[in-house]
């Protein structure tokens, strides 16, 4: 059997004294749709950016092969993992076009410029406002656009940290869309979500994270089924306080 | 006060004004990318005037033999700093770029300084071995702390200014001088003579103006740094290097410096020192506008410019007493209207 | 390294200083030297206050020493008034300047602090070398000396007592102030302004006060050295010095009293041993010295930002708060009867630019009861928790409060009604003790200002104060660790201080952010506890929580948001039913 694609080992992260992230292992492997869901404050979005490098961690970060854990994020990048951040952290005051050009900053002009042009195929809506400041899109539009960025860098791996997060349902619909489009394309994804159902609907495989920790891992029929994932949402008085 | 005085002192305004906006430029540039309020900034425009003014007398200057020992002192650090990961790529990196680049301009410099082959060739050599220095300085005494607070930043540049202006002492000497016009050349208009060097000064920074606003807006190395201070989570995001993007607005901000120092150097005698004032003049116009806006920096250094020019006619005692008073209210408009200033730490 | 603690060191040091010069073995040299540390460690201990304690950082605190100076120069000279009668004019004259400069300084946000105490450093250096009445570039000579009687203070050893006295007294004084209750507001500032002003503290004329006492001490420095150096010039109160000053501060530490002498003490002796070694080096005189000064300065930020005193000496000793006497407490609050309503919120909206964060928002709070606030991520309850307790002012509609509108909402009034709250990401003054930290929450039962804790005259009150946050530490099972410095605690045990916080205030409704995220699951136990016996005694409690466990099983009714709007409300076994409260937490794809 061939090494996963993406191999997290043993994953922990602490905010000076408070570890956060405990021992946390996961793998995707190539073409696959994964996902990380749990409730607020279960330590997903730490996971994600201790992978991407934006912080620092403990642990192996196998990718493709090789261990990244102590590879510089710009290096990250250039092997292919990209990450869409909760906060979307786009270029306001810079037009959606140049947002979108800065995304593929570690690829060629030639790379460039040909996966705009498949970006604005996917997504006409960016198209339509490649000359519009990014802050001034609704939200809606400003997910797309990070989405569009992260795959200007063409990404072996892409992870989303809450892509639905305040986003309407209609919206939520599409966005799910292309992650489906895209993994048909060859791109392998990790989802971290807290709409645990619009997940698991289209992932291959499924993890949940309590308390900094994998509490389960499986199928997403296994999962959707577990009783317990209710409870670690809403808590079914698991816990007597 | 007539119109022939407000207009002399209107020209006089905007020559000083242009200058500053330069530096005010450079200014925001690096606080945009580094967050690092540059306050030695000055000193580059009066080592770039005192070198023309050694090449015009025919004398090596000291300035090669101050970047070879910054270079020394950026190579040393970064050596220390990452002692336990020295790829060769780095070791050939800093050789050729601390080391063997001062070195080559040294040699450079001493053989050329006593040929005096004229103006154009001091200027260039002058601007070669200031901009250097840029990134230089960033790598010994900001990289370390590029993560820390823009007040640990600031008390840093504080620190490098020291340093500088007691190298320029060391290096320059205490005796100030001038340089010669760009161009001799005079005009009337009327009662008001136009000088050819007032000329030079303007289309020289429009020049620089214009290049500058294509760098950011045309290319994407430009837009890159853009990213830096538009979203430093979302520049990195995309591989942007946090580090490189800090250096070359370290030698951009060198650039001007050197630009700037070539244009005030006939205009004033300038010592080993008088980079601090011009520094701080352009740094009101900066933080006028905002640390952010280019054309508003630009508009307040004019502003500046013209304020002190009328200052030193009413009142010249007291000249930089009111254009340093004027920064305060300003300040405090900021806070009210732009709280977003505060640190997000 | 680090040498015991305790006061034992410094006295110890403090009277070796003051015996050395009279010992016969200490040559004039190094006694004028002594002099400039003390006259320097005045100025440096006034930043640690402003900067190192209080968040605020000045340039240009060398213009303050310029007043102080000029004060005393001109009144001598000019109208012969006998030196010891211009220390209040000194003193005076400084406090009335940085009155008035403080008060535009303070109010500057982020960096702009520093940068405007650059901005007014540099004019003043500018106006003293410029006034002809101030003898312009050239400054004032012949400042006649102090006298004890007849006999003039001119011999450096002389001086040296009178430095020194200065030096002892500021320190006492200082220590003084931060010890008191007004301190502990001080203290709180730099680390946690939003803990601050959430138990009543009004952080603009705190930062003033700061300011004030801190220009007051430069002051007194200037007035030592016009009369020791005899002669005032613009020279040594620009912009260097001020950075200088600020320099020494932090080389010893910023934050730490003892450290700033230290301080002066390195950057006098190190300055003045560059001046008589790098000429001799380099073979020309210049000003040399700068050169490696911006190098330590540098170098002192790049490796010990937080200065040298810690690293010799460790963290500081605890404070020794007063035992209360005769059982007396503070005043408690009366509670209204359980079951009136207490918090009516009234189609509370809030808007950010377009976005609509809390969209009409209705729901009571009566007496008595416990509240849970509940919905997914970005549903708004943080917001609505910071329309009630004034941090953000409503965009449209009402929150009443026992009858009292919300609309001018403050933090600072939301204390005074009786509103104590927690924060979800806590607002910890870390390096205060634990027990400190809670005492901060009964700022607003306390009335003695400044001048009372210089002179110590706050002891009685501080007793009252400390007794109740020691109470409170008792009710949240953290007493066995009043003493500990609160940043050596965990996160979950930092959670229940901010409860006893909160208590400390006498609430009757206490607002609770996520008071169980990072809690073990005994600690939970423990807080629910505590909740329940906080509500059988008359107080309400609004909770935010994503523990469904903990906030079901110990609310009485709750409230679910989503996208800014409520979706249900009611007791928590219906909420668990109800379709709408499943759909936005599991969220579905139809």
């Amino acid at each position: 059997m061939t090494a996963p694609l993406l191999d997290v080992r043993n994953l922990c992260v602490s905010y000076g004294r408070a570890e956060v992230v405990h021992d946390v292992s996961i793998a995707v492997t190539a073409g696959a749709l994964v996902t990380v869901i749990g409730s607020n404050g279960a330590g997903k979005t730490t996971l994600l950016n201790a992978i991407m490098g934006l912080l620092k961690a403990r642990g192996g970060i196998g990718f493709r092969g090789n261990d990244v854990s102590a590879v510089a994020l710009e290096s990250r990048v250039q092997s292919g993992l990209c990450l869409v951040p909760e906060r979307r952290e786009l270029f306001a005051d810079m037009p959606v076009e140049d947002n979108l050009l800065l995304g593929g900053f570690r690829r060629s002009r030639a790379e460039r410029k040909e996966t705009l042009e498949q970006i604005f195929v996917r997504l006409p809506r960016l198209k339509e406002r490649r000359q519009q400041l990014a802050g001034t899109l609704s939200g809606g539009e400003r997910q797309m656009l990070a989405m569009g960025r992260a795959l200007m860098a063409r990404p072996v791996l892409l992870m989303l940290d809450e892509p639905s997060l305040g986003l309407a349902p209609r919206i939520v619909r599409d966005v799910f869309h292309i992650l489906t489009d895209l993994r048909q394309t060859g791109v392998s994804i990790l989802l971290v979500e807290q709409n645990a159902r619009a997940a698991l609907e289209v992932a291959d495989y499924a993890y949940v994270m309590e308390l900094g920790a994998i509490t389960t891992q499986g199928s997403p029929q296994q999962i959707a089924a577990d009783p317990r994932l209710v409870e670690s949402y809403l808590g079914l008085g698991g816990n007597e306080y | 006060m007539d119109g022939t005085i407000f207009l002399f002192l209107l020209q006089d305004g905007i020559i000083n004004g242009a200058v500053y906006a330069l530096v005010a430029i450079a200014t925001v540039l690096v606080f945009a990318v580094t967050r690092v309020i540059l306050v030695p900034q000055g000193e580059f425009v009066a080592f770039t005037a005192l070198t023309i003014a050694a090449l015009e007398n025919g004398n090596v200057p000291a300035t090669p033999w101050l970047l070879l020992a910054l270079g020394g002192l950026a190579a040393a650090s970064e050596i220390v700093r990452h002692v336990s990961e020295l790829s060769w790529r780095r070791v050939a990196r800093i050789a050729l770029f601390d080391l063997a680049l001062p070195v080559a301009l040294l040699l450079l410099t001493r053989t050329l300084a006593p040929m005096k082959l004229g103006q154009a060739v001091n200027i260039l050599l002058a601007i070669a071995l200031i901009t250097p220095m840029g990134p230089m300085i960033y790598r010994i005494a900001f990289e370390p702390i590029a993560h820390s607070s823009v007040l640990v930043l600031l008390m840093a540049a504080f620190g490098v200014h020291f340093s500088l202006t007691g190298l320029g002492l060391l290096f320059f000497g205490p005796e100030g001088s001038g340089t010669t016009p760009l161009s001799s050349a005079s005009f009337s208009l009327g009662d008001l003579v136009i000088s050819g060097q007032s000329i030079a000064v303007l289309i020289v920074t429009a020049v620089l103006l214009v290049l500058f606003a294509l760098f950011f807006g045309r290319t994407l190395l430009g837009k890159a740094l853009r990213a830096c201070s538009s979203n430093r989570v979302g520049a990195r995001l995309v591989g942007i290097p946090t580090s490189a993007a800090g250096q070359i607005a370290f030698a951009l901000a060198a650039l001007l410096g050197a630009v700037s120092g070539v244009l005030i150097g006939p205009l004033m005698t300038v010592f080993y020192d008088s980079g601090f004032l011009i520094g701080l003049k352009a740094f009101v116009a900066a933080i006028l506008g905002g640390l952010v806006s280019y054309p508003l920096t630009v508009l307040a250094a004019l502003g500046v410019g013209f304020a002190e020019a009328l200052f030193s006619f009413w009142a010249s005692n007291f000249k930089e007493v009111l254009v340093f008073t004027l920064i305060i209210p300003v300040l405090a408009w900021r806070s009210v209207y732009a709280p977003h200033a505060e640190e997000t730490e | 390294m680090k040498f015991s603690r305790g006061p034992i060191i410094p006295a110890i040091c403090a009277l070796a200083i003051l015996v050395a010069p009279f010992t016969g073995l200490l040559p004039d040299y190094w006694i004028t030297l002594f002099n400039y540390i003390g006259i320097s460690s005045l100025v440096a201990i006034g930043l640690v206050l402003l900067t190192g304690v209080g968040g605020m950082t000045s340039f240009g605190q060398a213009a303050f020493v310029g007043f102080g100076a000029y004060t005393t120069a001109v009144l001598t000279t000019r109208f012969g008034i006998s030196p010891w009668l211009t220390l209040p004019a000194s003193l005076i004259v400084t406090m009335a300047v940085a009155g008035l400069i403080g008060a535009i300084t303070v109010r500057l946000s982020g960096h702009y602090l520093p940068l405007g105490t650059i901005a007014w450093g540099i004019a003043f250096f500018y106006l003293f070398g410029n006034l002809d009445w101030l003898g312009a570039h050239d400054g004032l000579a012949g400042i006649p000396p102090l006298r004890l009687g007849t006999h003039p203070l001119i011999d450096p050893r002389d001086y040296f007592v009178v430095v020194w006295i200065a030096v002892v007294m500021a320190v006492i004084a200082t220590q003084n102030l931060l010890g008191g209750r007004i301190g502990r507001a001080i203290r709180a500032l730099r680390r946690s302004t939003r803990a601050a002003e959430a138990f009543g503290v009004n952080t603009a004329a705190a930062k003033l006060m700061v300011f004030v006492y801190a220009a007051m001490l430069a002051g007194l420095a200037g007035w030592l050295y016009a009369h020791f150096q005899r002669s005032v010039s613009p020279g040594p109160f620009g912009i260097t010095t001020g950075t200088e000053y600020l320099l020494m501060a932090v080389l010893g530490g910023a934050g730490r009293v003892y450290g700033a002498i230290l301080g002066a003490a390195g950057i006098t002796f190190l300055r003045d041993q560059l001046q008589n070694f790098l000429p001799w080096l380099i073979g020309n005189t210049g000003n040399y010295e700068t050169i490696a000064f911006g190098a330590v300065l540098v170098l002192i930020l790049q490796t010990a930002s937080s200065g040298v005193w810690p690293i010799l000496f460790g963290p500081p000793p605890p404070p020794a708060p007063p035992t209360p006497r005769g059982g007396k407490t503070t005043p408690e609050r009366t509670l209204p009867a359980p079951g009136t309503a207490l918090l009516q919120v009234q189609d509370a909206r809030k808007v950010f630019g377009g976005l609509v964060a809390v969209n009409d928002v209705n729901f009571d709070v009566q007496s008595g009861r416990i509240i849970g606030l509940i919905g997914p991520n970005g549903a708004g309850k943080s917001t609505t928790f910071n329309l009630i307790t004034g941090v953000l002012p409503l965009s449209s509609g009402q929150i009443q409060f026992e009858g009292h509108a919300l609309r001018t909402q403050t933090p600072q009034r939301a204390a005074a009604l009786g509103l104590g709250r927690t924060f979800q990401h806590v607002e910890i003054v870390a390096d205060m003790s634990v027990i400190e930290n809670v005492a901060l929450g009964a700022h607003l039962l306390g009335r003695a200002g400044p001048l009372r804790a210089i002179l110590r005259l706050d002891r009685a009150e501080e007793a009252l104060l400390f007794a109740n946050a020691k109470r409170q530490l008792d009710r949240v099972g953290l007493a066995d660790v009043a003493f500990k410095p609160a940043g050596t605690l965990a996160l979950g045990q930092l959670r229940l201080v901010e409860v006893a916080r909160a208590l400390c205030l006498h609430p009757v409704l206490l607002l609770l952010d996520e008071p169980a995220a990072g809690l073990r699951v005994g600690e939970k136990k423990a807080l629910a506890r505590l909740l329940r016996e906080v509500r059988s005694e008359g107080l309400s409690v609004l909770l935010v929580e994503h523990d469904m466990d903990f906030v079901m099983s110990l609310a009485d009714r709750l409230v679910v948001l989503d996208f800014g709007t409520r979706i249900a409300e009611g007791i928590p076994a219906d909420i668990r039913q109800h379709p709408a409260v499943l759909e936005a937490y599991l969220g579905g794809v139809s």
